[in-house]
C-alpha cells in the first residue's frame, strides 16, 4: 500500500508539473503572420511569440466540427471571432504592447497564448 | 440615419475571380500595395480571397483589381450568408456523426448494462467467463475507437501541449474502466476475488451518452445565434439600379455610392439611402423594434434591411456594403455577444484550472478508497476515479455566461436595443436611479405651435407671416416650430432688415420701416413693451407645459404665440413601468421651472431639475453616483453625451446614428421610452439566466465531484455509478445551453 500511495503522490506531482509548471516551447511568428490549426482539442501552435508594437495577423484553420472549437476569444483584447470550418478565418489584431495574451474557446477547452516581445 | 460620409473602411476582404495561377497573387498584391492608404495586403490563393488592411475606398480596390484583369467581390452579406449556410451544413453533418456514434455505443452499452442488472453479474471467475469477457472487451474497444476516437486523439494532443480539457477527462475515465476490466480478464490473480468485476458497459455507455449530449448541444447552440442570423437574413442580395432610364438588377456588392435604386412594394431596401422620388411606408421593425410602418417621402432616409410596404420609390444610395446601418448593427451585436460581463470572470478562472484539479482529486479519491475503503477497495477505487473524471467536465461552467449573453444580446437586438457589451448589460440590470433628459426623450423633441393669441383686432393671416419672416433668420429650435407652422399654412415670408438675435431673449428686426420684436418677457421689458394684457394667458400656457412668446409690432403687443414640445404618446405608460421596477426617476431639462414642472407632473415624475446646462447634467450624474446609486442616463443626442459617458450606463435614445451606436453603452433604436424599460427587463432576465446557469454548472461540477468520490458512501452506502456520471456530464452542457435558449422566449411585460 505504501508503494501505491507513493505512486499516487508522484502522479499528483507529475500532473502539477506537466500542466502548470512546465513552460511549453514558444513558436516564433513569421512577420507577425501566424497560421493556427484548430483540431483535436488544441490550437497548433498554441504558444506563439510575436513582435510587440506591430499588427498581428492570425489565420485559423478550423478542422474540428466540435462546438467547442467554433469561437476564439482574446479576453484581454476584448476580441472574439466565430471560426467557420476551413482556413477562411482571418483575424487582425492591433499592435500589441509587451506582455502575454491568452486566447481560448468559449469553454476554455482550447487554449493558447500570444507572447508579445 | 448614418452620418458617415467616407466610404473608406479598414480591414476589408474580397473574393477574387479569375485568379488561376500563383503568379496572379503577386500581381494582385502589388497593385493593391500601390494604392494610397493600404497598410497591408494578404492574398489567400487557395481560397481566392484577399484581405486589405488600411484606410482605403472599396471602389478603388475593386477598380484596381479589375484594371489588371480580375474581378473582385466584397465579402459582405452574401459571403456572410454563405458562411452561415456552410456552418449550418457543418453542424448538421456533425450532428449526424454524433448521433451515429451514440447509437453504436449504446447498442453495445445498453445490453451489457441490462445483462448486469437483470441476468447475471459482471464478475470473472472461470476460464469460460474470461474468454467471453475478453471478446466483449475487444468489441468494446472497437466501439470506443469508433465512437470516441475524437476524444482520445484530442486528449493525446492536449497532453502533448501540456494542457488538459474535456477530452482528457473522457479519455481517462473510459480508458480507466476498460483497462481495469481487461486486467481483470487477463491477470485476475493479481486482484482480490471480490474485485474481479468488469466495467465495459460503463465505457460504452459513457461514450454513448456524451455523444448524445454533444449532439443535442450542437442543435441547441444553433438556435442561440438565431438573432444574428435573422439580422443577416435581412440583407438583400440584389438591388435594382436605375441608369439611363433602364432598370438593371445587380448583386448588392456592386452597388456604388450615389447609385439611384428602385425599390417596389414588398421588397427589402438593399442599401441605406435618401428617397429622391415617390412616397411609401416602410416597416423598420426588425431594426427598431417599432411595429408601426413609418411614412417616407422625398428627402427622407431609408435603411437597408427595412421592408418597403406600399409605394414604389427611387432613392440614392448613401451608404453601401459594410457602411450600412444594418452592417454596423450586425457587427456590434456580434462583438457584444462575444464579450463577457464580470459575473462570468470567476467561472472563467475556475474553468481554466479545473481539469488538472479534477485529475488530482480523482487520484486522491482513489487513494482514499484504497487506504480506508471497504473490500474490494480496488474495485471501489476504480469506480470512484472513473466517476470523478467523468462527472467533472467543466464545459457547463465555461458555457454558463457566454450562452446567456449571446441569446440575451440577440434578443435585445430584435427589439431594437443595441447593447454594446456584456458589462453594460450586467450594470443595466442593477440600475437604481435613472436620469431622463426631457426634450427628445420624454417629449417628441419637435416643438409645434399650439396657440396664437391676437391683440388689437389683428388677424392671424397678417401677424404670422411677420413672425415667420422675423424667425427665418433665427437658428433657435423654437424658430423651427414657427417656420413649420407658417409653411403648413402657406404664409409667405419677406426679407427683414436690421435683424438681431438677442441671446436668451429673442429676435428683433425691421420690415416696411416697422420694428418687430419676438421673444420672452425680458425682451419686451428691454424695449419697454407693456405685456400686462397677456400676462395671465401666458402664465396659463406655461402651466400647461407650453412656452409662450410675445410679438410686438412697433410699440404695441400684438400677439402671444405658444410653442409646445408634445409628450410622446407612450411616455406616461413607460414611466409607470419604470416606477414599478423600483427605479428612482429624475427628469433633466434646460426649460424653465414652470414648463419642467408641468411636464414632470403630466408624465408622473416627482423629481425634476430645470434650466440645466450639459455640464450640470454630468454633475447630477456624479451627485447620484456619490450617493452610492447605480445611475443610468437616457438622452437623445450630442448635448447629452458627457452625461451619457459619466453614467454607469448611458442609453442613447431613438437616433440610430453610427455615433450613438458606437459610443453609447446601450442604443435604443426606436424613440419610445418603452425601449428603455425593455432594455432593463432584458438585462435583468439575462443576468438572472446567467446566475441560474452558473448555479446549475456549480451543482454539476462542484457538487457532483464529492458525491462521485464517495462522500455519501459512509452515510448512505451510495457510490455513484460511472454511467450516471456520464449522463450527468452530457446533461450539464445541454442544461446550460437549453436554459440560455429560454431567453429567446422572453417578453417584456407592457402595462
Amino acid at each position: 500500500m505504501l508503494y501505491v500511495n507513493v505512486l499516487g503522490i508522484a502522479l499528483i506531482a507529475a500532473i502539477v508539473w506537466w500542466f502548470w509548471l512546465y513552460k511549453p516551447q514558444q513558436v516564433a511568428s513569421n512577420n507577425n503572420q501566424v497560421n493556427i490549426v484548430v483540431n483535436n482539442g488544441v490550437y497548433q501552435p498554441s504558444n506563439i511569440k510575436v513582435n510587440a508594437g506591430e499588427k498581428v495577423n492570425l489565420r485559423f484553420d478550423r478542422q474540428d466540427a466540435a462546438p467547442c472549437a467554433e469561437m476564439v476569444i482574446f479576453p484581454q483584447l476584448d476580441i472574439s471571432q466565430e471560426l467557420t470550418m476551413g482556413t477562411n478565418n482571418q483575424l487582425a489584431l492591433p499592435a500589441l504592447e509587451q506582455g502575454e495574451y491568452d486566447f481560448h474557446c468559449q469553454m476554455q477547452m482550447y487554449k493558447g497564448k500570444l507572447i508579445a516581445k | 440615419m448614418m452620418n458617415k460620409s467616407s466610404p473608406s473602411v479598414k480591414n476589408q476582404s474580397f473574393i477574387i475571380e479569375g485568379a488561376s495561377c500563383a503568379s496572379c497573387v503577386s500581381k494582385i498584391e502589388k497593385v493593391l500595395h500601390n494604392l494610397q492608404g493600404v497598410d497591408a495586403v494578404e492574398m489567400n490563393f487557395a481560397q481566392r480571397t484577399v484581405s486589405i488592411d488600411g484606410n482605403v475606398n472599396q471602389a478603388s480596390i475593386i477598380r484596381s483589381i479589375q484594371e489588371i484583369g480580375y474581378n473582385a467581390k466584397p465579402m459582405d452579406s452574401e459571403s456572410e450568408q454563405d458562411a452561415l449556410d456552410e456552418k449550418a451544413h457543418a453542424d448538421e453533418a456533425h450532428y449526424r456523426d454524433l448521433m451515429r456514434n451514440m447509437y453504436i455505443a449504446l447498442l453495445v452499452g445498453v445490453p451489457l448494462m441490462l445483462y448486469g442488472l437483470f441476468i447475471g453479474d459482471m464478475s470473472v471467475d472461470t476460464m469460460n467467463q474470461r474468454a467471453v469477457w475478453f471478446v466483449v472487451g475487444l468489441i468494446t474497444l472497437a466501439v470506443m475507437v469508433k465512437t470516441g476516437n475524437h476524444f482520445y486523439r484530442g486528449a493525446w494532443q492536449s497532453f502533448k501541449n501540456h494542457s488538459a480539457n474535456m477530452d482528457t477527462l473522457i479519455a481517462l475515465g473510459t480508458g480507466t474502466a476498460w483497462i481495469y476490466s481487461m486486467v481483470v480478464i487477463v491477470a485476475p490473480a493479481i486482484l482480490p476475488e471480490m474485485a474481479r468485476h468488469v466495467y465495459f458497459e460503463a465505457s460504452a455507455m459513457i461514450l454513448g451518452l456524451i455523444n448524445l449530449g454533444l449532439a443535442f448541444e450542437v442543435k441547441a447552440r444553433g438556435r442561440t445565434s438565431e438573432a444574428i442570423q435573422r439580422l443577416i437574413g435581412l440583407q438583400s442580395k440584389t438591388a435594382r439600379i436605375v441608369k439611363d432610364d433602364k432598370e438593371i438588377d445587380v448583386s448588392i456588392s456592386e452597388v456604388q455610392l450615389k447609385d439611384v435604386i428602385r425599390v417596389r412594394p414588398g421588397e427589402k431596401v438593399p442599401v441605406d439611402g435618401e428617397i429622391c422620388e415617390g412616397k411609401t411606408t416602410v416597416d423598420e421593425s426588425m431594426l427598431t423594434g417599432e411595429p408601426m410602418p413609418v411614412s417616407k417621402a422625398s428627402g427622407d432616409k431609408i435603411v437597408a434591411g427595412s421592408i418597403n410596404k406600399t409605394g414604389s420609390v427611387l432613392f440614392k444610395a448613401t451608404h453601401v456594403g459594410k457602411d450600412t446601418t444594418l452592417s454596423h448593427i450586425i457587427n456590434m451585436v456580434k462583438r457584444a455577444q462575444n464579450s463577457k460581463p464580470s459575473i462570468g470572470r470567476l467561472a472563467d478562472v475556475i474553468s481554466g484550472y479545473f481539469v488538472p484539479i479534477v485529475m488530482i482529486l480523482a487520484v486522491l479519491s482513489g487513494l482514499a478508497w484504497l487506504n480506508i475503503g471497504p473490500q474490494p477497495s480496488i474495485a471501489y477505487a476504480i469506480m470512484a476515479v472513473t466517476t470523478v473524471l467523468i462527472i467533472a467536465c467543466p464545459c457547463a461552467l465555461g458555457l454558463a455566461t457566454p450562452m446567456s449573453i449571446m441569446v440575451g444580446i440577440g434578443k435585445a437586438a430584435e427589439s431594437g436595443i443595441l447593447i454594446r457589451n456584456g458589462e453594460a448589460l450586467q450594470t443595466a440590470s442593477r440600475i437604481t436611479t435613472m436620469l431622463l433628459d426631457k426634450t427628445g426623450t420624454i417629449t417628441k423633441g419637435t416643438p409645434t405651435v399650439t396657440d396664437v393669441i391676437l391683440f388689437n383686432e389683428h388677424k392671424e393671416d397678417d401677424i404670422m407671416p411677420l413672425i415667420a419672416s422675423l424667425e427665418s433668420g433665427s437658428e433657435h429650435p423654437l424658430a423651427e416650430a414657427i417656420l413649420s407652422y407658417a409653411a403648413d399654412k402657406q404664409y409667405k415670408t419677406s426679407q427683414v432688415s436690421d435683424f438681431d438675435a438677442i441671446t436668451g431673449r429673442g429676435v428683433r428686426g425691421e420690415l416696411n420701416g416697422e420694428r418687430l420684436l419676438f421673444g420672452n418677457q425680458a425682451l419686451m421689458n428691454q424695449f419697454d413693451i407693456d405685456v400686462s394684457r397677456g400676462a395671465e394667458q401666458a402664465q396659463t400656457m406655461a402651466n400647461e407645459a407650453k412656452t409662450p412668446m410675445y410679438f410686438a409690432r412697433g410699440d404695441m403687443l400684438s400677439a402671444i404665440v405658444a410653442v409646445s414640445d408634445p409628450i410622446k404618446s407612450d411616455s406616461v405608460d413607460a414611466i409607470e413601468r419604470l416606477k414599478k421596477k423600483g427605479v428612482h426617476l429624475v427628469m433633466l431639462t434646460g426649460d424653465n421651472e414652470t414648463t419642467a414642472k408641468a411636464v414632470a407632473k403630466r408624465v408622473g415624475i416627482d423629481n425634476f431639475i430645470a434650466q440645466v446646462m450639459p455640464q450640470d447634467k454630468v454633475n447630477e450624474v456624479i451627485k447620484h453616483q456619490q450617493n452610492g446609486e447605480v445611475v443610468g442616463m437616457t438622452g437623445d443626442g450630442i448635448n447629452d453625451a458627457p452625461a451619457l459617458a459619466q453614467a454607469d450606463v448611458g442609453f442613447a435614445i431613438g437616433t440610430g446614428t453610427d455615433v450613438a451606436i458606437e459610443s453609447a453603452d446601450i442604443t435604443l433604436m426606436r424613440g419610445s421610452l418603452h425601449g428603455l424599460v425593455d432594455a432593463l427587463a432584458i438585462s435583468q432576465a439575462t443576468i438572472r439566466n446567467i446566475k441560474q446557469n452558473l448555479l446549475g454548472a456549480f451543482i454539476y461540477n462542484v457538487g457532483g465531484i464529492p458525491i462521485a468520490a464517495g462522500l455519501l458512501y459512509p452515510i448512505f452506502g451510495i457510490l455513484l455509478n460511472p454511467v450516471i456520471a456520464g449522463a450527468a456530464m452530457a446533461a450539464s452542457s445541454l442544461t446550460v445551453v437549453s436554459n440560455a435558449n429560454r431567453l429567446r422566449f422572453f417578453k417584456a411585460q407592457k402595462s
